[in-house]
């Protein structure tokens, strides 16, 4: 975990001050993206459940700009940051907690289930670990149709603990595939720590019996992720070999927004948001070396407001999914015997009671 | 029309798919250079080689979701699980995944996948051997599960299955890879999924099964005739999409219905079929359905235990006897 020593250390000698910006508005609209989504769930805006990336927003933007529009990221259902990051406009995400037609999953998804074929985000999934051997799947298309990418199979520290990421790391290997295993160690699943859950606490490690080469990595730096999502990103595709990288982060809050996190110390989770804060470093950090300052943090932040707030008003005016559209999306192909929008407006007529 | 095995009509389908469409792959357990538990891949791999005939390790919950990311970037893997008692280390990659991609991102990426495996019991391969969960699958909206029980239908559902852009469950049986049968040449022909069939037509019960108890149904059927009972066989081929139009329409025509099937009696497909008639052809009916199931035990090893626990044609027999009463 980064100490202040550490940032001050940082060389920005070889950055660009643009991109340096850049990665600091990104890291604040996830931030503030994230804080405005758990304001509208109490608002009752948003239903179901809903995970923030509060406290990982350097471990987002850092792989995000490490990777290229043909990698495709497969991640668990602590997912709005990535897509946000990965580019997808703040307003149909937003749409998409709202349960909007006009959201990134049709309003099909919900939180957990966020997608953009578009810009190769293949989905949020949430059951434990079920990504995984998916990712491995969609790296596997890529060999097997000779295209270049990487695929980022993102999970959660706990889900290091299941049966499908084990066997995910064996064929991954086995079948030369470009995988990031992609570890986002926040040091909990949900009320259950790293060292409770896991024999062996060191994350980066447990790729040791398939081959897989491994490293730990501040997750709450955005250059040092960065650094080194592109250096294993491009040795992952060059040698069609998975790697594992473990992003070590601090989890703000509860596990969700409706957990209380009563099983935290409440003067160690002060402790952690103080010292391990990525975007609040950052700034300073950036501060310290001239490249920004007051007029322009403020400035950024005003910015962000409005984009947010834009995508809340987006949000609130669009309209919900359809009734008859109840079974679109259920086959790609037609086949006989499928119910359709008449069945669909008839049997939820009778469910709400209006017939 | 040449007459070949089930068997044969399964492995030159998977030939000629592997030969129409480059993105086709075969994945799965011993397929290759074992040339298949039950050889339906004999030969493949020689002919197609290890990038379109992929023999993996005993890894099911890894390689069915390998195969859903697969088809997620494009291509169209055909899966074969060993048999289908195995696939219940991967069914949170079927349930959760498979079925839900389509629909649960709003129609952005299809999951072309076919997953081949042989359902049932046959011989004295024990209570962890002899399972049927097709009506598993069946339960679930977002897959199409089809269980041919001819030559013919194999052919023309697996081809389907291949072609269909979404996830199909192909559900076949040990019992059935050596029955004969006509099957055409067409390159072209194929079963269409969701469709029943009339296998064969009468006037005074209808008979409603599929997969091997269609083969004990058809048995029957010709049985009863020499009795002077005229059986119609409704053969469901496809349990989702369900064809409930042909098997009410049969229905209402011979007023009486037996369901077979070779999974357990409770909460099994009879009683799916039993609840679509009573639904819809309630005051057509001369008799209550009967339904003809497995008996309800871990199928036990012994010889004449484990056979006596299974639906036979005996058994079909004695439920027509008593619609007919
Ligand atoms: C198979 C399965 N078991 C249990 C759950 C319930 N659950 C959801 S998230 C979670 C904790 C996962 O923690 P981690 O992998 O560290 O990810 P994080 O939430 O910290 O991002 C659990 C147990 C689930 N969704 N799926
Ligand atoms: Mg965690």
């Amino acid at each position: 975990m980064v100490k202040e020593a550490d940032i001050v250390r940082t060389s920005l000698a070889d950055e660009d001050a643009d991109e340096l910006r850049h990665y600091y508005y990104q890291m604040l609209l996830l931030r503030r993206f994230e804080e405005r989504t758990g304001e509208m769930y109490v608002k009752a805006k948003i239903g179901g459940y809903c995970h923030l990336n509060l406290g990982e927003e350097a471990t987002i933007v850092g792989l995000m700009a490490a990777l290229k529009p043909e990698d495709y990221i497969f991640t668990n259902y602590r997912d709005h940051g990535y897509v946000l990051a990965r580019g997808t406009p703040p307003g149909p995400i937003m749409a998409e907690l709202f349960g909007k037609e006009t959201g990134v999953s049709g309003g099909r998804g919900g939180s957990m289930h966020l997608f953009d074929a578009e810009r190769h985000f293949m989905g949020g999934y949430a059951i434990v670990g079920g990504q995984v051997p998916l990712a491995v799947g969609a790296a596997y298309a890529l060999r097997y149709q000779e295209k270049p990418g990487v695929v980022v199979a993102q999970m959660g520290d706990a889900t290091t603990n299941i049966g499908a990421f084990y066997e995910s790391l064996n064929l991954a290997k086995l079948w030369k595939c470009p995988v990031l295993f992609f570890i986002v160690n926040n040091g909990y699943g949900m009320g259950t720590s790293v060292a409770m859950g896991s024999s062996e606490p060191d994350l980066w490690k447990k790729g040791a019996s398939f081959r897989i080469h491994g490293e730990q990595i501040d997750g709450t730096d955005v250059l040092a992720v960065r650094d080194a999502c592109r250096r294993l990103r491009d040795y992952a595709e060059r040698e069609a070999d998975p790697v594992i990288l473990d992003m070590v982060s601090f989890r703000f809050r509860g596990h969700s927004v409706i957990d209380s996190d009563r099983y935290r110390n409440p003067e160690f989770v002060r402790k952690g948001r103080q010292e391990h804060d990525p975007v609040r470093n950052f700034a300073t950090l950036l501060h310290e070396h001239a490249i920004i300052d007051d007029a322009w943090l403020k400035a950024t932040a005003d910015q962000v407001e409005h984009e947010i707030q834009e995508a809340i008003d987006f949000a609130n005016a669009s309209s919900d999914p359809k009734i008859e559209e109840l079974y679109q999306f259920m086959y790609a192909t037609e086949v006989a015997n499928t119910p359709g929008p008449e069945d669909a407006i008839a049997a939820v007529k009778i469910n709400r009671g209006e017939v | 029309m040449p007459i070949i095995t089930y068997r044969q009509a399964l492995n030159d389908t998977l030939g000629e798919e592997l030969k129409r469409d480059p993105n086709v792959l075969l994945m799965g357990e011993e397929i290759g250079v074992f040339q298949g538990s039950y050889r339906i891949t004999e030969g493949l791999l020689q002919e197609y080689g290890p990038k379109r005939v992929v023999d993996t390790p005993i890894a099911e919950e890894g390689f069915v979701g390998v195969a859903i990311g697969a088809a997620m970037l494009g291509l169209r893997p055909v899966v074969e699980i060993m048999t289908i008692n195995f696939i219940l280390v991967a069914i949170d990659q079927v349930v959760n995944h498979a079925s839900k991609i389509h629909y649960m991102f709003g129609g952005q990426v299809r999951v072309p996948l076919v997953i081949r495996t042989p359902s049932g019991g046959t011989g004295q391969l024990g209570a962890t051997h002899s399972q049927s969960f097709e009506n598993w699958f069946a339960y679930c909206p977002g897959l199409k599960v089809v269980a041919p029980a001819t030559p013919y239908d194999a052919k023309g559902l697996l081809r389907a299955a291949i072609r269909d852009d979404d996830p199909v469950m192909f559900i076949e049986s040990l019992a059935l890879y050596d029955t004969k049968g006509d099957v055409p040449e067409d390159d072209d022909f194929v079963v269409p999924i969701g469709v029943a069939e009339v296998k064969r037509t009468g006037t005074d019960v209808t008979v409603i099964s599929y997969s091997r108890m269609t083969a004990v149904a058809m048995q029957v059927a010709q049985r009863m005739a020499n009795e002077g009972i005229s059986v119609e066989v409704v053969d469901l081929r496809s349990l989702r999409p369900l064809d409930r139009p042909t098997i009410i329409a049969s229905v209402k025509k011979t007023n009486r219905a037996v369901v077979i099937a070779e999974d357990w009696y409770s909460y099994g497909v009879t009683a799916e079929i039993a609840a679509t008639i009573q639904e819809e052809a309630f005051d057509y009916l001369d008799a209550p359905v009967q339904r003809v199931a497995g008996i309800e035990t871990p199928l036990p090893y012994a010889k004449d235990l484990s056979a006596a626990s299974k639906p036979s044609a005996h058994s079909l027999i004695y439920a027509i006897r008593k619609v007919m009463e």
